[in-house]
């Protein structure tokens, strides 16, 4: 009996087994090869690179098979098979400008140069089950047309000519490394906008969702979406020219928001950005909003005390690896403080009961 | 006698709009100063300045501390500034809730100043505040309730008894009585004035109510707009206001 | 007086030896895919400036860049990225968890190690030149070159009082720490007593509070120690550490001293009466049994032929 309460080697390699057989499932079904994964599930893909700060898709998708489908489990997977990986340079920054977009629409104005591409978006589907896929063998027609890969200029750009929307002035200084530096507070911007795109599509989402039901309003339009390729390039010393070393899909967001102004400031639209891995729009919207929010310091806005504008709550929550760990450790044994705790309830109670006894005493010779 | 604090030029800007312009005076001990004018003509702000809660632009705050004689406030260390802010210093807030801890009791709030500056005897400590409580009036057996369940002149009255269990030689208070009904204001007043006498306390009361400072403060300043437009003792002032917006204050509460 | 040093050392060494088989030699290989102990050099040099520092100022939490482990943060990243920084490849490790060795993260992060940097393990407290633990700290008194890692959930001992980062930081700095009483009074005002039962903080030198990791807090008197003293705190990506001989109080009132308390009773197993115990239920009619929560030290003591109220039944 008493063995029983002792975990032991034996039972973790029961489990694991126990575990691998329940990932393959039924074997009279096939098994789901990774690039089945990759190229069919890739939206799931998409959000573990994201999460994950890793862009491999092969990755991802092993990942997401080797996690039974569960995309935390995955993300995390890929973060600590990313922490064994040698750094060995760093990019130049990607020019989202020269994107090849799949889709780019902008709700604030109704036409734009480079046009409203509505791209591979659920937005206007019915959402009714397909049954016909739920039959095997169905391959739908290739996309008709030629895609337009033109770069496209950015929405906001329009505005800033204008000086209608407040400037971003571009800098050389390096940004700081979330995952080579802890996270102190306050932090800045670049920080912010790194954990927001690794954080948790959930929590962002939700986040983000607070700022529009009146929780640190400020009023974001989408000025532009876009989802496409760019080129990574990166500088080689001993080249000393930059060159190409690959490709990635992203998604950026860029919000125009509430216009802040004064006596002597004439008033000027305020922007809310996200970037994100991947076909991911939902995240990349979500970011943008709380970036947004979580400018209202810098913007001499007041602080309302909502949880968006609050950059402590937003950073030290939003990554679902570290929420996850800590969330599920309380399954680990906690029986010696568990035990502490019972023995000083037993005595506070003993004690309690004592002085009972006493005041009754009291009473009864009183009495 | 060595005045226990001295302002001097003491000026406070947002962006192009003045806060609290070139604002100088002494006071001495046991001395309490009143500061009027109403709302927005920067005695909040000046306050502040004073106490340190926001830093001014231009300016001298000098107190005469116990160790080191007259020090500038502004150029102390956080630290330091910190520990005046807990011995010799106290500020009452308008809202007790800013100046209370409202998820611990009584006695906590009032011993916490104790333990603070290093009081480790427990007995001590909830004696003390037992007999703070019966000071400004909570019956003792209300020191393990927390203040949620305090009227709002009884938290106003615990806010009072927090700050001054450790003996303070300088109080601020903002608004002591604002936000509190008409009767509860006169018992607060009635309390302050005993415990200032009693004490011999310095303080700097700002308020926008002519009654507050004719009961408990000896000089008066009057502000508007930003500066200081009269000084003087606070039964000169109200009785023979000189500067025009001065009669305007005195005249309007007579209205009353 | 504490049992263990009632022992003659030889028959300690003896019995140890006898328990040989829970030992496993070092294989001087670790799985060539990984760095030695997983963490690349790089990272292992971050994590001892952090140490050195830690060590330099007891009891201060210092920031490090905590990587992302393969086990999930709350599971001993903080503690696993410590060894894996100290670990050479001659040290002997021990780990527990509950302060027993065979639970099972404390077999997980004892294998994690043994494949990653092939170092022998032992479960002899006093053969064991690093230990990691969590909620713990070893019946045996440690000494002088052992190292102990602590396994952190939440560092910061003002966390529960103030959630705020950029607050409690400035509370440390400027050494205000009126409100970890403030608590203390409650407890007492509202409980009639500190109702602390683990993760009690202590002040380390007489100037930072700390949070000395779960412990149950009749660890608490062994954090003054001949061993050095390493904290972890991955997830927080906080160090924090003891240096040997370091003054560690337990906060308390003069007139509600600290007390390290324990179940009123003797292990049932081996009859030790001063040992932290663990209760378990025997039997559906709430019947308990208590053994030492530190499965090596009782088992010392069985060896040597020690008896409990129960050690003649069949348990095991």
């Amino acid at each position: 009996m008493y063995v029983a309460v002792k975990g032991g080697e034996r039972a973790i390699d029961a489990a694991h087994e126990w575990l691998a057989h329940e990932r393959r499932g039924d074997r009279a079904v096939p098994e789901l090869s990774v690039a089945q994964i990759r190229e069919q599930m890739s939206l799931a893909v998409n959000r573990v690179m994201a999460e994950g700060s890793l862009y491999d898709p092969d990755l991802a998708a092993l990942a997401i098979k080797q996690a039974r489908g569960d995309l935390i489990e995955a993300v995390f997977l890929l973060r600590a098979y990313r922490t064994t990986l040698p750094r060995i340079g760093t990019s130049r920054p990607v020019d989202t400008g020269t994107m090849r977009c799949d889709r780019r629409v902008s709700a604030t104005f109704k036409d734009a140069p480079g046009g409203q591409v509505l791209g591979p978006t659920f937005d206007y589907t019915h959402r009714l089950l397909d049954f016909k896929l739920a039959a095997e063998g169905e391959v739908p027609q290739p996309p008709s047309g030629t895609p337009d890969t033109t770069p496209k200029p950015h929405i906001t750009g329009f505005l800033g000519r204008d000086d209608l929307i407040q400037d971003e002035p571009a800098s050389d200084e390096v940004p700081p490394d979330l995952t080579r530096e802890p996270l102190e507070f306050p932090a800045g911007r670049a920080l912010r906008l790194q954990a927001l795109t690794r954080g948790d599509e959930g929590f962002v989402l939700g986040m983000a969702y607070s700022t529009q039901r009146g929780y640190g309003r400020n009023h974001a339009f989408v000025g532009e979406l876009r989802i496409g390729t760019v080129e990574v390039e990166m500088e080689i010393p001993e080249l000393g020219f930059d060159i190409c070393i690959g490709e990635v899909v992203l998604t950026e967001c860029e919000t125009v928001n509430q216009f802040k102004g004064s006596k002597v400031e004439p008033p000027q639209f305020t922007r809310g950005y996200g970037l994100v891995f991947g076909q991911t729009e939902r995240k990349a919207i979500s970011m943008a909003l709380v970036d947004r929010a979580l400018r209202a310091e810098e913007l001499g806005e007041e602080n309302t005390g909502a949880p968006a504008q609050d950059e402590e709550f937003v950073l030290a929550h939003s990554d679902n690896i570290q929420a996850t760990g800590f969330l599920e450790h309380i399954k680990l044994p906690h029986y010696v403080d568990f035990q502490s705790e019972m023995e000083l309830v037993r005595r506070m109670r003993r004690e309690a009961a004592a002085q009972g006894d006493v005041v009754a005493g009291q009473k009864e010779a009183a009495e | 006698m060595t005045p226990l604090l001295q302002v001097d030029g003491l000026t406070k800007r947002y962006g192009a709009r003045l806060g609290c312009g070139d604002v100088s005076f002494d006071l001495y001990p046991g001395e309490v100063m009143g500061i009027v004018g109403e709302s927005g003509s920067g005695k909040s702000t000046l306050l502040s300045c004073l106490a340190g809660h926001l830093a001014p632009d231009a300016g001298r705050v000098v107190f005469d501390t116990r160790a080191e004689g007259a020090r500038d406030v502004l150029t102390m260390s956080e630290p330091e500034r910190r520990m005046l802010g807990r011995t010799d210093w106290a500020f009452v807030h308008q809202h007790a809730r800013d100046g209370l801890r409202m998820g611990v009791s009584a006695g906590a709030n009032v011993g916490e100043r104790l333990m603070a500056v290093g009081a480790r005897h427990y007995g001590d400590i909830r004696e003390q505040a037992v007999d703070w409580l019966g000071r400004v009036e909570i019956p003792a057996d209300r020191v393990d309730d927390r203040p949620r369940a305090f009227s709002g002149g009884m938290q106003q009255r615990l806010q009072i008894a927090r700050n001054l269990v450790t003996g303070p030689r300088l109080v601020f208070m903002d608004e002591p009585t604002g936000g509190l009904d008409v009767s509860v204001q006169a018992r607060l007043l009635d309390l302050l004035r005993g415990l200032v006498r009693e004490m011999g306390l310095s303080a700097i009361i700002v308020t926008h109510d002519l009654a507050v400072v004719r009961l408990l403060a000896d000089r008066l300043m009057v502000m508007k707009d930003g500066r200081v437009v009269e000084a003087g003792l606070t039964d000169q002032v109200l009785d023979d206001p000189q500067h025009g917006y001065t009669q305007l204050l005195v005249s309007s509460v007579l209205l009353v | 007086m504490s049992v263990q040093t009632a022992m003659d050392e030889a028959q300690v060494d003896q019995a140890q030896a006898d328990r040989a088989s829970t030992d496993q030699a070092g294989t001087g290989r670790h799985d060539p895919a990984y760095n030695f102990a997983y963490l690349d050099e790089q990272t292992k040099r971050m994590i001892r400036r952090a140490l050195l520092k830690a060590l330099a100022i007891p009891g201060y939490q210092v920031p490090f860049a905590s990587r992302e482990m393969p086990m999930p943060y709350g599971w001993g990243t903080g503690g696993v990225q410590v060894t894996a920084a100290c670990l050479e490849p001659d040290d002997v490790l021990k780990v527990i968890d509950q302060g027993a060795d065979d639970t099972t993260n404390a077999v997980s992060i004892r294998k994690f190690f043994q494949r990653t940097a092939g170092v022998a393990v032992t479960e002899a407290t006093g053969e064991a030149s690093l230990i990691q633990t969590r909620h713990r700290i070893p019946e045996t008194p440690l000494t002088e070159g052992q190292i102990l890692v602590y396994q952190v959930p939440i560092p910061e001992p003002l966390r529960f009082l103030e959630p705020r980062e950029t607050e409690t930081r400035k509370m440390h700095a400027l050494e205000e720490y009126g409100l970890m009483h403030v608590k203390l009074y409650e407890d007492i005002a509202h409980n009639g007593a500190i109702s602390t039962a683990y993760a009690y903080p202590v002040k380390v030198e007489g100037r930072y509070v700390m949070d000395p990791s779960p412990i149950p807090k009749f660890d608490n008197p062994r954090l003054e120690s001949p061993a050095i003293q390493l904290f972890g705190a991955g997830r927080e990506q906080r160090i924090y550490a003891l240096p040997p001989y370091c003054r560690v109080e337990s906060l308390d009132f003069e007139d509600h001293p600290f007390e390290a308390s324990k179940a009123d009773h003797d292990c049932d197993l081996c009859g030790c009466g001063d040992s932290y115990l663990d209760e378990v239920i025997v039997d559906d009619e709430g019947g308990r049994m208590f053994v030492c929560s530190d499965t090596d030290f009782c088992a010392t003591r069985r060896a040597l032929g020690h008896a409990g109220r129960l050690s003649g039944e069949a348990l095991a």
